[in-house]
């Protein structure tokens, strides 16, 4: 499968989605057709590839979740994102597509607080439990001391 | 490090058996750093695994955005402290595709030189370590171990002639290298190479033809292809489930088109097969440097000569995604610009850390002895997954 | 004065034995060594020869840590129980003809069950430690020394038959015109058998699976420290070395060699540590085997073999109508 014929099944399937770009393809779309989409890249586009998941923090354009995946076989190479929105931190979860996700998404929810709906088991998973804030936002001040290191 | 309730412990069905929870680590002898599985055991049988990592969380992903792009490609290297020298060169090429820079041709041949003899030493700890961890720091796995620990010295040695530093180099810069070699240095680094190439076939007979090392990986651990391809898991783990995924084949980047070299593939799935794809990366690596050694073009080693200040790298507004076949696996710079110095955002993608969320899926259903049979065999480095 | 003999006697067999079993790690550190590529001990005193004591110096200096949740009496007494046993197999052995403590004549069945004894310390030491490494390490002990007891003393039943008699000095005499090592076919089988079921029986690697310090750290032993740490050390060396004694006994005929006959110890001594070198051979070459599949090797393989082999014996002597070679 070519990114040009990946371009047209993805207009015909997510009319909201755009894309941009060439290897990796940027695709964005909607915060509540992202677990969709990525169904719909796994089964249609055969990206079976789970390369990561993480979030960007732009301050007041709030957060925009991206996640990258593969058709390794035809070289499909897709960088998949969604804007949460200004204060939203929740986001459909991808670990029902792929197991992979599991981690990532506790790592993304552990730096940025972000909720993943229908993640089977949301904790912190490099910081303790007891950590305050999520550092990776920009607001997280950094010249401050932090609980519980205080 | 969250020990909070685990709700995705894998569990098999409750046989009404006592059951037992032990931890191992983060303190245990094969931990590979610092990593705590919490097991559920009946008698020997693992049944249920609960895993907490971040012991080594350093704030890479935040540090990055602190430093400069002529800064952090040495501070790069700390992430995966065992192959220090493919993480720099994922952040390098993140920041050269964003920003548009060309890299000479012999720049790239010496990446590839670099990367080659990384993934050779890599191994060799692997290998040691792995054989440490099923055949005792007393016994016959210590025995491994301090031969493969006798070649990795000479490839650091090629490393600190080459660098100046032994662990983690600073070698890879924006536009290029650093370094060009030393005089004498390509004939020290072929005699090397001759001589790896020879051991390796020793540890392998060693190894191959000694029954207990059979009995205790074949059939052990086994991830199948499906499992491998819905985890994300990379490297010489998805190739030993019979993927066919190696990023110098897939997507050739720095001149790898250049070289002639096989992917290993092995269909089992089980630990042995991911030691044969191994032992074969071993060889083709050591392939690879000879062609560098014998095609190493002239010219200059850098696009940025003398990168010493922050001017001399200009990254605009963009983002990028470049990855590298790492000796783990597919280690990822995610690099957001925003025309400034320094990064706007970095996310790293370890390949331990993918590789390491295999565990759950596979450990349940094991001996306890294999726990650490199978943990040595995806090879996980802890700076790498905790970053 | 003749009250004194059997004091004096156990007294210096049982300091010889603490100083061969104190040099013999040395002898296998610097063996292993030699296999690693490495020197091994050289610092202390002319090619590291003084630091078996250096170690025994820093052992006995150490501070003795107690966990506070151990079963004190059980944790405290377990290296003695352990000790004891491991000493008293040197009770029966005759160094050289009329030179032992006691020539019992059940030498090898006194042997044998003393030795097997070992496995009550070290449940001991593994149940009161408290600690959960230290007691999945004791259940593999039992598991595993009752396993491999029996093709050991089935092993070492074959060279009994072939010299008919119990009593080690008569085994040994035995063997005066043919070693039992060089005893067609079945003298041969039963030494490999030996060896290997000596390898499992005192828990060497590759079959250190209570040990195991990759996966239960040290296993029995991970609670104590200092001397009682020491005392185990030497109570395993002692077995070991008492078991390489019996081999050498056994099979390759005691203290016969050529020379003058009060180098007979001397040979006995050398012919032990050839045995001690095989089994720590062994040991620094394989990687260590998962505990189920060593128990099907004892039950499937090693057991059902060495009974067969002791048939084949009983078979030989019975045919050619007198014991002995």
């Amino acid at each position: 499968m070519t990114s040009d014929q990946a371009r047209t099944l993805i207009a015909e399937r997510f009319p909201g989605a755009q894309t941009a770009g060439d290897a990796p393809m940027a695709v964005t779309v909607p915060v509540d057709a992202w677990a969709r989409f990525a169904r719909f890249a796994k089964e249609t586009l055969g990206c079976w590839f789970f390369s990561f998941l993480t979030a960007v923090d732009w301050k007041d354009e709030g957060l925009e979740v991206v996640a990258k995946i593969d058709n390794v076989d035809e070289r499909l190479s897709l960088l998949v994102k969604a804007r949460l929105g200004p204060g939203a931190s929740a986001c459909p979860s991808l670990s029902g597509v792929y197991r992979g996700a599991i981690w990532m998404e506790r790592e993304c929810y552990d730096m940025f607080g972000i909720r993943f709906e229908g993640h089977p088991d949301l904790r912190r998973i490099l910081l303790g439990d007891d950590w305050e804030g999520y550092p990776l936002l920009k607001s997280y001040p950094m010249d401050a001391p932090h609980p519980p290191f205080r | 490090m969250s020990t909070a309730a685990p709700a995705t412990r894998v569990d098999l069905e409750y046989t009404g058996s006592e059951r037992l929870t032990m931890n191992m680590g983060p303190q245990h002898p094969s931990a590979h750093g610092v990593f705590r599985a919490i097991l559920t055991l009946e008698g020997e049988q693992v049944v249920g695994i609960d895993t907490v990592i971040g012991y080594l969380h350093r704030c890479h992903e935040k540090l990055a955005e602190t430093l400069t792009y002529a800064q952090y490609p040495s501070i790069a290297s700390k992430t995966d402290y065992v192959a220090a020298m493919t993480s720099e060169f994922a952040y390098v090429r993140a920041a050269e595709t964003i920003g548009k820079i060309e890299v000479p041709k012999r720049g790239q041949y010496l990446r590839v030189l670099a990367a080659e003899l990384q993934r050779v030493a890599s191994h060799l700890l692997w290998l040691g370590t792995w054989c440490l961890d099923m055949g005792g720091a007393l016994g016959g796995g210590a025995t491994i171990f301090l031969y493969c620990i006798r070649e990795r010295e000479l490839i650091l040695d090629l490393f600190e002639s080459l660098v100046g530093a032994r662990l983690l180099y600073g070698f890879y810069q924006v536009g290029g290298v650093r370094y060009d070699l030393p005089p004498l240095w390509a004939d020290t680094c072929r005699r090397t190479v001759d001589l790896i190439d020879q051991r390796i076939g020793e540890y392998e007979r060693m190894l191959e033809d000694n029954p207990f090392f059979l009995a205790r990986t074949q059939g052990v651990g086994v991830v199948s292809r499906e499992l491998a391809q819905e985890v994300g898991i990379s490297g010489p783990l998805v190739r030993g489930s019979g993927v066919a995924y190696d990023l110098r084949r897939t997507e050739p980047y720095s001149s790898y088109e250049d070289f002639d070299f096989r992917v290993p593939v092995e269909p089992g799935g089980d630990c042995f097969a991911r030691y044969r794809v191994r032992m074969v990366e071993f060889r083709e690596s050591l392939r690879i440097v000879r062609q560098v050694l014998d095609g190493l073009p002239e010219g200059p080693i850098s696009s940025r000569p003398g990168l010493k200040s922050v001017a001399q790298v200009r990254i605009p507004k963009g983002e990028a995604y470049a990855r590298v076949e790492g000796a783990r696996g597919e280690v990822g710079c995610y690099l957001v610009a925003d025309g400034s110095a320094k990064p706007y955002r970095m996310k790293w993608r370890g390949a331990s850390f993918s590789n390491l969320a295999i565990l759950p899926h596979v450990i349940p259903g094991h001996k306890v002895a294999d726990v650490v049979a199978i943990m040595g065999s995806v090879d996980p480095v802890f700076g790498e997954v905790d970053r | 004065m003749e009250w004194l003999t059997p004091l004096v006697a156990p007294f210096i067999v049982l300091n010889a034995i603490i100083g061969i079993v104190t040099y013999v790690t040395l002898l296998e550190r610097k063996f292993a060594a030699r296999m690693q590529s490495r020197v091994g001990p050289y610092r202390v005193g002319p090619h590291g020869l003084l630091q078996p004591i250096a170690d025994a110096i820093k052992l006995m200096m150490k501070e003795d840590v107690v966990p506070t949740a151990v079963d004190r009496p059980v944790y405290n007494l377990a290296p003695i129980v352990f000790l004891v046993p491991c000493m008293l197999i040197f009770a029966t052995i005759p160094f050289a003809p009329g030179l032992g403590v006691a020539d019992l004549n059940i030498g090898i069945l006194f042997f044998l069950a003393v030795s097997a004894m070992e496995i009550v310390g070290l449940f001991m030491a593994g149940w009161g430690s408290n600690n959960k490494y230290a007691l999945l390490s004791a259940m593999r002990a039992v598991n595993q020394v009752i396993s491999y007891d029996l093709p050991f003393i089935f092993s070492a039943l074959v060279p009994v038959l072939l010299a008919g008699s119990l009593r080690l000095s008569d085994i040994a005499a035995a063997q005066a015109g043919l070693w039992f090592v060089f005893y067609p076919v079945v003298g041969q089988l039963a030494f490999i058998a030996f060896i290997v079921s000596t390898v499992a029986a005192e828990n060497r690697a590759p079959f250190d699976i209570l040990e195991a310090e990759s996966e239960l750290v040290a296993g029995f032993r991970v609670e104590y420290s200092g001397m009682k740490f020491a005392i185990i050390q030497l109570a395993e060396y002692a077995h070991v070395v008492g078991a390489s004694f019996l081999g050498a006994l056994l099979f390759l005929g005691a203290w016969a060699g050529p020379g003058p006959e009060w180098l007979g110890p001397g040979w006995f001594l050398l012919k032990a540590m050839f045995v001690f070198l095989l089994v720590t051979w062994v040991r620094w070459s394989f990687v260590r085997i998962r505990v189920d599949q060593i128990l099907a090797l004892s039950w499937k393989v090693l057991l059902p073999a060495t009974l067969v082999l002791l048939i084949a014996a009983a078979i030989v002597v019975v045919w050619r109508g007198t014991p002995g070679v």
